[in-house]
This record gives C-alpha cells, structure tokens and sequence, in this order.
C-alpha cells in the first residue's frame, strides 16, 4: 500500500535522505531500523507531507502519489502518525485529545478504551498531567482514532519504564491481529521482530538492507554492522 | 455528545449562573425603581459582553489575536444605522440592479448583519489568517482602519459625524423602544451567543480549532487542516460581534466612525482580558466589570481608565485566568 523508490529530501540545503526505498504491503508490519541520525524520522515525516520529498522515482500510498500534498491530505488519505515524542495536545482532555481527530468507523473511544483501558480512568484529565507512558497510550489512540489505512509509529515505546514498554508492545501485538497495517520505527529488536513481518535497515540516508525479520535476528554480523552501537 | 466532554467544573458553572443572574436581576430592580438609566446600562453590559463572546472564540479558543474586531462590531452597526437611515428617508441604498431601500425591522435587519459581516469577515479572514502572531494582530489593525477610514469618506451617512437612528429598528412583537423590552432582546442575544459558543467549543469542530491553537502541524497530520477550521471560527467570530454591534447602535440610536476605531478593538479585547481568555463567561464579566468602573469611577474623574489600566495589569500579571479565574478556580484544561 506503501511504495518509497529512491526518495531524497532535504533539511534546507543539507541533504538528509539519498535514496531510500520502502514498501508496506497491506496488512503487513514493517519495521524501520537504523542507528540514530540515519533518516527514520525523516523518512516518516517525508511520508507524511511534513517535509517534501524533493528526489525519487516513486512515493505512492494507495497507489497514489503522495509526492508534494499537504500533511492533512496525507492523513485524510489514511497515514495515521503516532510521532516521535508523543506530542498530545496538552490542554485538552484525554477525551477531547481522542474527540478531536475521530473519523471513520472502526477504532471508536470504545474501542480505543479497551485496548487502553487506563485512557478510560483518565478521560477528563488534562493531557498535561499524564505520565509519559499515558501520554504515549493516548497518541497512539489519537491515531487510531483516525482510522488509519497505515498506521506509523516512531519511538513508540522510548523513554518508558519496561513494565509500561510491555503494556504498549502488547497494545501493539493486539492493534496489528486485527489487520492494521504498520511502520514502525524502534531500537528494541526483541520485542519488534517477533512481530513484524519485514524489516529495512537504514544508513546515511540509505536503504542498505531489506529482508525478513528471521534473517536480521539471525545474523549478528548484520546486526553489528548496521544496529549495534 | 457524551457528557464528559461537556462537563465544566460545577464551580465555574455556579459562577456563570450567578453572573447572568445579576445581569438578569439588575434592570428589574432598576426597573421597580423606576431608574431607567440603570436599565440602559446593563444592556450595555449585556451588548459589550455578546461583543467579546465573538472575540472569545476567536482570541480564546482558536488562539487568533484581532485587533480588528470593531470592524465587525461597526460593520454591525453601520448596518442597523444605514438601513434606518433610508428607512426614515424613504430613499434607496441602491437602486441598480435592483431597488434596495432602507427597513425598520430589527428581524430583517440581523440577518442582514450577518451576511454582511460573514462576507467582511471572510475576506479578511482568507488573507489574515495566512499570518501568525505579530502580523495577525497588525493585519486585522489594519484591515479595521480601512474600513474605519472608509466609513469616515462617506458623507451620505456621516462621514465623521456619524448618523442618527432617528426611531429605534423595530420588533414585530414587543416594543423594541420601551427599555426593558430592549434589554430582554439584548440579554436572549447574549445567552444564545453563550450557547452556541458552549456548543461549538464542545463539538469536534471546536476541539479541533483549540488544537489549532496549541500545534497547527499536529493537528494537520491527523488529517484535520487547519486553515478551514480557524477561518470558520474567525468568521463565526465576527458575525457575533457584528450582531453586537447592529444592537449597539440602535441602543445608543447613533452609529458613528467611533465604533469602528482601533480604541474599541482594544476595548473588546479587555473586555475578554479581564474576564478571562478562553472562559465561556469571562466576557460577561469583562464587560460588566469594565462598565462598572466606567460609570463608578468614571462618576468621580475623567481619568478612570487609570484604575482600569492598573486592574487590567494586576489582571494580566497575577490572574491570568481573569476574573472568572478568580472568582471560580482554574480552567479545567490550564
């Protein structure tokens, strides 16, 4: 559903992305890996409409090509965004937050609640005031919300105590049993590559490296020469 | 709407009540008094505050500083004034291509301030709303004074010394000349701006526009654009106030330049300072607060603004959430 050949983008003058091909089948879990610096979250926010995608031969979602709209098309289009970051909206409630952005049918607050169940004790508290696996919890239910065709997450489980880590990993284990499309970007190979179903590495603003998740946690090597730190 | 996001802290909304009570309970003890003057000033209170309800939405909610609302809040005015003006003539706004003479009827001429204001508003909106910060308030200042120029270069309405509305606009119930009807009118104006404005800020609509305010790029990337949504409440905005202002204008049975002028922008805008940004009521009690000093201590010495320079900073300084931040604790979002 997702197709990236070759796409180069830019920071100004500074080039971050040289040429960097993806494809998200649908229904399928893709993981984005690469050390720090190596153009994930530029890749992401070139895929959203959130910087343009100056080179490439090729960026398509749904068999249309994403090249040059606005963010809001994009997500119109169904590229539901889960940003590095969390990024709530800070003054509005949790229900407000996930209010705000509800379309389509499927992933409604009912749903959403339970799978985040601890979103429903906090319903009117103020985004502010959530802790940061909360936080994390309510933008990827802000996402959901939109009922998106794919869903990216960037980071989602950074920064967490790993008891938090978990309760995501497993809200992301049930999201994608139901058929949701993903692209994630995360550095905890353990817990991502049993789930996804294919993985790509980045280097420099390149893809070096594509193949099944099997592969990757096979080969230490590989792993070494473009993860390990 | 599930009642959670409805919900305003029962304080804040005992508050709310005791304020439109007061302005409710005012003219009627004025009224049994037999102190007219007092009656006219509550509707004062009660035109001044529907004024800064639609600057509320606007500043509080979306977060867009005007400075150019007296456009809406003259524009308004300008309205009810030119209409009685050939109304009482018997002559046409415009006879090609179509004869428009002027009316008396209050029920034609609102919707009529409401068409023109939204096309007014719309237009400045469309280019000022490409702006942010600093540019959005020196845009809308300016946009203002074109048209508070423009209004003084028309001599057939009074240039500069504005125009007289001889006979207040009329209501085809109720005598729209005797105060207390007067004020009635005013203060159902006032509670339907503050429920509309409850809903709208409520409704998905309106949280969209509050996420508008906080990060215009967040809310784009969940496929929401912004820039529909903020030029919406802009104009939804500018028709309240311009309502306001058309009430105004047959309130004080003159419409000049005056109500156009970046002084009452600014009055506005304190209006909803010191009540307090973003709170349903707060223009309520900006406004009656405001009128209050104005007639108090404005009895006493020409230089009352002073004190209200010094509460507006006291305001600004140590209550941000205004008066009904004061009065009924913080927002439940702050």
């Amino acid at each position: 559903m997702l197709e990236a050949r070759g796409i180069e983008s830019f920071y100004g003058p500074s080039q971050a992305l040289f040429g960097v091909d993806l494809t998200v089948a649908e229904g399928a879990m893709v993981a984005l890996l690469g050390r720090n610096g190596m153009g994930k979250t530029t890749t992401i926010r070139t895929i959203c409409g959130l910087m343009p995608a100056r080179g490439g031969s090729l960026l398509s979602f749904l068999g249309k090509d994403i090249r040059g709209l606005p963010a809001f098309r994009v997500a119109q289009l169904g590229v539901g965004l889960v940003p590095e970051g969390r990024r709530c909206f800070p003054n509005l409630t949790v229900g407000e937050n996930l209010l705000a952005t509800a379309r389509g049918a499927g992933w409604d607050m009912k749903a959403v609640a339970a799978l985040f169940p601890k979103l429903e004790e906090r319903r009117d508290q103020s985004a502010r005031t959530l802790s940061g696996g909360e936080q994390q919890m309510l933008a990827i239910g802000r996402a959901l919300m939109t009922n998106p065709r794919l869903l990216i997450l960037d980071e989602a489980t950074e920064g967490l105590a790993p008891v938090v880590r978990q309760e995501i990993w497993a809200a992301i284990a049930a999201v994608r049993q139901r058929g949701q499309s993903i692209l994630i970007v995360d550095k905890n190979l353990k817990d991502l590559l049993p789930l996804a179903d294919a993985c790509v590495i980045l280097e420099k603003g390149h893809t070096v490296w594509q193949g099944r998740p099997d592969d990757l946690a096979a080969d230490a090597a590989l792993q070494d020469r473009y993860l390990g730190v | 709407m599930p009642a959670f996001l409805a919900s305003v802290s029962s304080r804040e909304g005992m508050v709310n009540a005791v304020l439109a009570g007061l302005l409710l309970a005012a003219p009627l003890i004025a009224f049994t008094l037999d102190e007219p003057f007092y009656i006219s000033l509550a509707t004062r209170v009660a035109i001044l505050a529907l004024a800064g309800v639609g600057l509320n939405l606007a500043l509080g909610y979306g977060g867009m500083v005007s400075f150019g609302h007296a456009a809406f809040f003259g524009l308004g005015g300008y309205v009810a004034g030119i209409a009685a003006f050939h109304a009482f003539d018997g002559s046409d706004f415009i006879v090609w291509p179509l004869t428009l003479g002027g009316t008396d009827q209050l029920l034609i001429i609102w919707p009529l301030t409401v068409l023109v204001v939204a096309v007014v508003a719309f237009a400045i909106g469309v280019i000022s709303l490409r702006t942010s910060g600093v540019y959005f308030i020196m845009i809308t200042l300016a946009f203002a004074q074109m048209i508070y120029y423009l209004a003084i270069s028309i001599p057939t309405y009074g240039g500069e010394d504005g125009l007289a509305i001889y006979l207040r606009n009329q209501l085809p119930l109720g005598d729209s000349n005797d105060p207390l009807t007067f004020f009635f009118v005013c203060y159902g104006m006032l509670l339907l701006a503050l429920f509309v404005s409850s809903r709208l800020v409520a409704s998905p609509f309106g949280v969209a526009l509050q996420c508008a305010r906080m990060n215009e790029v967040r809310l784009a990337t969940m496929g929401i654009a912004p820039f529909p949504v903020k030029l919406t409440a802009f104009v939804i905005s500018g028709v309240i106030t311009g309502i306001a202002g058309a009430l105004f204008a047959d309130l004080n049975g003159f419409v000049g330049p005056s109500m156009l002028s970046w002084h009452r922008s600014g009055e506005i805008m304190i209006f909803v300072i010191l009540g307090g940004v973003g709170r349903l009521f707060g223009p309520l009690a900006g406004a009656a607060l405001f009128i209050l000093l104005e007639s108090l201590i404005g009895g006493m010495t020409d230089r009352w603004q002073l004190f209200l320079g010094a509460i507006l900073l006291g305001v600004v300084l140590f209550a941000r959430g205004g008066l009904i931040g004061l009065l009924a604790g913080r927002a439940r979002h702050d």
